[in-house]
């Protein structure tokens, strides 16, 4: 019999130089980083104290009938933005990824050039694509909505792309063994094989808008973000604290909703 | 016994020729060649895959591809469909040089061939008989044959047909992934004769099944081309079965073609030397 004690590995490997270097420079980087956002013990421990008096101050939350009633409606036109907003984002999205997805239609400068393009939609947050559309077409819930389908076609087109490149090759080679064109292949083979990554993607870029469209308000497009803003701006924080409650209420739904919709949809199809 | 099927063993058997020689005496059908590989080699960057292979076969006859894994038996039949291009050498198929084709030339002779392959293949979450229109693509392009509501009444026929003829037109509305194994590889069969090819390409069609489906498949696959005399190249890894169902037995090793003979001339023991 061998012994296997003069052969197990040690529980921990010894650092090299090179690897000691690398760590001591993250941790620089770190520290660098938490200076830039000037972090401070001190407001840590003094921001209890402030937080309390803010919730004292917040609760209970307004629950009169004639706020909830503004409030809900403003809690719709938030929901109206970011299911629009997310369904022409995903129609839009599947023309684009097709240009996007490796070897699917297109050659590979098409594919890198969209690519870059999708990169700067995404790299463009949603709040600053909504002051664009607020310069261009003005104040309101259609800027909103426009912010929102731009963000979508950002994320599903990337994610739709990928969703394609990664199906299981096998039935597009056959189909392209019968002599049919790309766009066929595609249509037939690749589609189908992605289609529940991309009912998977699809609700969980509406619920992303959701998220998002709950503060697009705050730079005048539209939904329910104008209320929390204006209850912070005079001080009104119990109307705040009610804001800040519908949009948790509400974005839990959509995301259990969204979950209930995710296994009906694509769980017994798997 | 000759090293290859000579033209008048074929001359019993239901052959479609395209020309005939004078001998003076009476006229004897010449066999068209289908397939026909001249000195074709592959290699992958450094790699060589296999080289100098050659070989013709003609109308209706059936070859066994045989060899160890790894030797290139995939990658031949790929290269015969100019789904991966071949390094030199020439493939013609049905008269058509495969490596100088352009995309719509080759997509115009893929429809005229019927591939299956080790896996299915098939789009698991559609139906059966989308899955087995999606076969006449090469020659109906667009989106009437995406899907089997959308196709021509004349196309969903010869799906059903197709189905029939592998005995699952009752299943046609079943989705594809709702199969037993052997009964997706029926529907690959299926999807594969319903353009009527004149060439059918099988990689390892029974791999993934148990021997009791692989036979029923393997018999089911041999009778259909023998119907309509299709010309067949198929890979195995089933000695019995290449000696049973291929007319002639080609095998692969060492990256080169070290068999070309009649099955009828061979042994089981002839064969096991290519996987040592």
């Amino acid at each position: 019999m061998t012994d296997m004690t003069n052969r197990t590995p040690a529980r921990m490997e010894r650092v090299s130089a090179l690897g000691f270097l690398g760590y001591a420079l993250g941790l620089a980087l770190m520290l660098w980083c938490l200076a830039g956002a000037g972090f401070s013990l001190d407001k840590v421990v003094s921001a209890p104290p402030r937080f309390a008096d803010f919730v004292s101050r917040a609760f209970p939350p307004n629950l009169e009938p004639q706020v909830l009633s503004r409030l809900g409606w403003k809690m719709v036109e938030t929901l109206q933005i970011a299911v629009a907003g997310a369904v022409i984002g995903v129609i839009l999205s599947l023309p684009v990824a097709l240009l996007a997805g490796r070897g699917l239609i297109a050659g590979p400068w098409v594919n890198q050039v969209v690519r870059m393009v999708l990169g700067f939609l995404r790299a463009v947050p949603d709040i600053a694509w909504a002051l664009v559309f607020v310069v261009a077409v003005g104040l309101g819930p259609f800027a909103g909505m426009l912010a929102i389908v731009v963000d979508t076609i950002g994320f599903c087109g990337r994610f739709f792309a990928d969703d394609m490149e990664s199906v299981d090759k096998g039935p597009a080679e056959s189909l392209t063994a019968t002599g049919a064109r790309r766009i066929d292949v595609v249509a037939c083979a690749t589609i189908p094989a992605a289609m529940p990554a991309f009912v998977s993607t699809s609700l969980y870029a509406l619920e992303k808008a959701v998220r998002s469209s709950t503060i697009l308000g705050l730079v005048g497009a539209g939904g329910i973000g104008i209320e929390l803003k204006v209850g912070f701006d005079l001080f009104d924080y119990p109307t705040a604290f009610t804001v800040i409650l519908m949009i948790a209420v509400v974005v839990i739904g959509i995301e259990q909703l969204s979950g209930w919709a995710r296994t009906k949809i694509i769980g017994d199809q798997r | 016994m000759p090293s290859s099927v000579t033209d008048l063993d074929l001359q019993d058997r239901p052959v479609r020729t395209e020309r005939a020689l004078d001998t003076g005496v009476q006229r004897i059908p010449v066999p068209r060649v289908d397939i026909e590989a001249k000195s074709v080699s592959k290699q992958f960057g450094a790699t060589p895959i296999f080289e100098d292979v050659s070989f013709r076969l003609v109308r209706g006859e059936a070859a066994a591809l045989v060899g160890a894994n790894g030797t290139g038996k995939s990658t031949l039949l790929r290269c015969m469909m100019g789904l991966v291009p071949v390094s030199s050498g020439q493939v013609t198929l049905l008269g058509h040089d495969t490596v100088k084709a352009r995309q719509a030339e080759l997509r115009t002779l893929r429809a005229r061939i019927g591939m299956v392959s080790q896996k299915h293949n098939l789009v698991p979450r559609l139906s059966v008989l989308s899955n087995v229109l999606h076969g006449l693509l090469g020659r109906h392009a667009g989106p009437r044959h995406w899907s089997h509501s959308l196709a021509p009444e004349a196309s969903r026929h010869a799906a059903m047909a197709a189905l029939d003829k592998v005995g699952l037109a009752h299943l046609a509305m079943r989705r594809a992934d709702r199969l037993s194994g052997g009964q997706q590889q029926r529907v690959a069969i299926a999807r594969a004769i319903v353009g009527q090819p004149e060439i059918l390409i099988a990689d390892e069609p029974t791999a993934s099944l148990d021997p009791a489906a692989g036979e029923d498949v393997m018999e089911l696959f041999f009778q259909l081309a023998r119907e309509d005399t299709v010309t067949v190249v198929f890979i195995s890894h089933n000695i019995e079965h290449a000696l049973r169902y291929g007319d002639r037995v080609l095998g692969l090793a060492d990256g080169r073609l070290q068999l070309d003979a009649t099955a009828a001339s061979l042994k089981a023991p002839d064969l096991r030397g290519l996987y040592d």
